[in-house]
């Protein structure tokens, strides 16, 4: 197969989401998708180290050791997490304090470290630096989509922006609180992969194993 | 995952040499603690800046010098900070207010002592021996406003704010929550503007300087002398507003600010 970048940077958005098809990611989606804000900066950081951190573990893949290999994978995305931890501290501080240890997270978020093994240990910086771009904006699409939802008729608002009038200030909308909490995004997630996988058969994993009907045992009466 | 097998990555065996682990580790370790520590070091003066813009922001906000038509930077050549020992009540110097960490400060067995359950009655464990209060004072050096540190525990977590009193040291100007982890929608709604409007006006002495503040589920009186020291409870967060109102009558006693406050107003007598 020859390279096509169209093809690593978008395949990850719908037909090979990290979210829906491979279910990575998710502790982070239900924490940080109660408002839009907090959502599309975490989901810039996770581009960002996904991105970064493949293209650096490909760089280094020809000279790593096999033996060391996922703490070098480690070490490379935890100094990542810290420097972009670091900037949105600087200079997004109003957000870093509602993500406060999510970022931090990202460390032990599985889609970057998947990504570093399954195809940045393989492949050259280039297409691992797409690789990790396109992992990191399909995750950002479903959290966007779940912030979306959450935010809007949650709080009634997009970005702090009021949308919907709440009953609290004169409005007639009631806001459903479920949605503010966690519990709600998965919901949400579970809800986005039964339509992604109806519209996708191919995406619907295969049963690993059937309920086996045993006939009924003959008892003597 | 469709990926393509290009170059081949694993190749001759020195790589998997002992030497050469240990020369990969050593050189990526090098790389990476320059780059973090770079990172932190570059960045720690926009940080501290915007700590402290934060705090002074939420001091600002609770003191409703912005109401009176002020800009922030008008608002902030208003406000003294001060540091005070809690027990005694005296000004301290040494300690610079401005840089001065509360949550911190809580936690610290250096500088906090702690608290017999009796007394915790925020539920905070530990209480710092110093704390910065922020005096807000007119033309002429009087006291017209009085801001004072205040936390306590909620429902699932410590709630950090800010009480503003006006020069009576009994009516509250402004009580308000910067960092808390209630639950959003109930508890939470602790920062929601209309539930803080509430708080001013209020009075949270009664006439011999007692403590007397209340947040009540009962619909509020207002005909009755006592509306004046009562607050509507948050709807379904009974566990927050109680928290809120055990925080008022812990920092307003004589463990929290009571000497501060009474050194302040014999000095006014």
């Amino acid at each position: 197969m020859s390279y096509q970048p169209k093809k690593i940077l978008f395949d990850p958005i719908v037909d090979n989401n990290p979210v829906i098809l491979q279910v990575l990611g998710i502790c982070s989606a239900l924490a940080v998708t109660s408002k839009l804000s907090t959502t599309i900066t975490m989901c810039i950081a996770l581009t960002v180290v996904t991105a970064c951190s493949n293209a650096a573990i490909s760089l280094v893949r020809n000279h790593t050791p096999s033996s060391i290999r996922i703490i070098v994978q480690m070490t490379i995305i935890s100094s990542l997490v810290i420097v972009t931890d670091q900037f949105i501290k600087a200079y997004a501080f109003s957000i870093s304090k509602d993500l406060s240890v999510f970022v931090g997270l990202i460390i032990t978020n599985c889609i970057v470290m998947g990504r570093a093994e399954a195809y940045a240990m393989k492949h050259p910086p280039l297409p691992s630096f797409l690789d990790g771009l396109g992992n990191g904006l399909g995750y950002s699409a479903l959290l966007m989509a779940v912030g979306v939802i959450r935010e809007l008729f949650g709080s009634g608002s997009l970005f702090g922006y009021p949308i919907l009038p709440l009953d609290r200030d004169g409005g007639w909308y009631v806001p459903n609180g479920l949605l503010l909490l966690p519990p709600s995004a998965f919901f949400l997630i579970g809800m986005i992969i039964w339509v992604v996988r109806s519209w996708k058969p191919a995406q619907v994993e295969q049963p690993e194993y059937k309920i086996y009907h045993a006939p009924r045992p003959e008892v003597a009466s | 995952m469709s990926a393509p097998e290009s170059d081949s990555a694993v190749s001759a065996a020195p790589v998997e040499s002992a030497s050469r682990t240990l020369l990969v580790t050593l050189v990526l370790c090098l790389v990476c603690s320059v780059v973090v520590a770079g990172a932190a070091v570059l960045l720690r003066p926009i940080q501290d800046t915007n700590k402290k813009a934060d705090l002074i922001r939420n001091v600002v906000a609770v003191s409703g010098l912005l109401k009176e038509g002020l800009t922030e930077e008008q608002a902030l050549k208003r406000i003294d900070a001060r540091m005070i020992e809690l027990a005694t009540g005296d000004e301290v110097k040494g300690i610079d207010p401005d840089t001065f960490n509360i949550v911190k400060a809580g936690k610290d067995p250096e500088i906090s002592t702690e608290l017999t359950r009796r007394e915790d009655v925020a539920q905070i464990r530990r209480e710092p021996r110093y704390l910065p209060v922020y005096r807000i004072v007119g033309d002429n050096g009087e006291l017209k406003k009085l801001i004072l540190p205040v936390y306590g525990y909620g429902l699932w977590s410590t709630m950090y704010g800010f009480l503003a009193l006006e020069a009576d040291l009994r009516t509250v100007q402004g009580l308000r929550f910067y960092q808390h982890a209630e639950t959003p929608g109930l508890g939470g709604e602790v920062d929601n503007p209309k539930w803080r409007a509430q708080w001013t006006g209020k009075v949270l002495f009664d006439d011999k300087w007692k403590v007397q503040v209340e947040i009540t589920k009962v619909a509020i009186d207002s005909s009755s002398p006592d509306a004046q020291h009562q607050v509507d409870a948050l709807a379904g967060a009974t566990i927050t507003s109680r928290g809120v109102e055990n925080l008022l009558k812990f920092w307003l006693s004589d463990k929290g600010y009571g000497p501060y406050l009474s050194r302040l107003r014999h000095e006014r007598s």
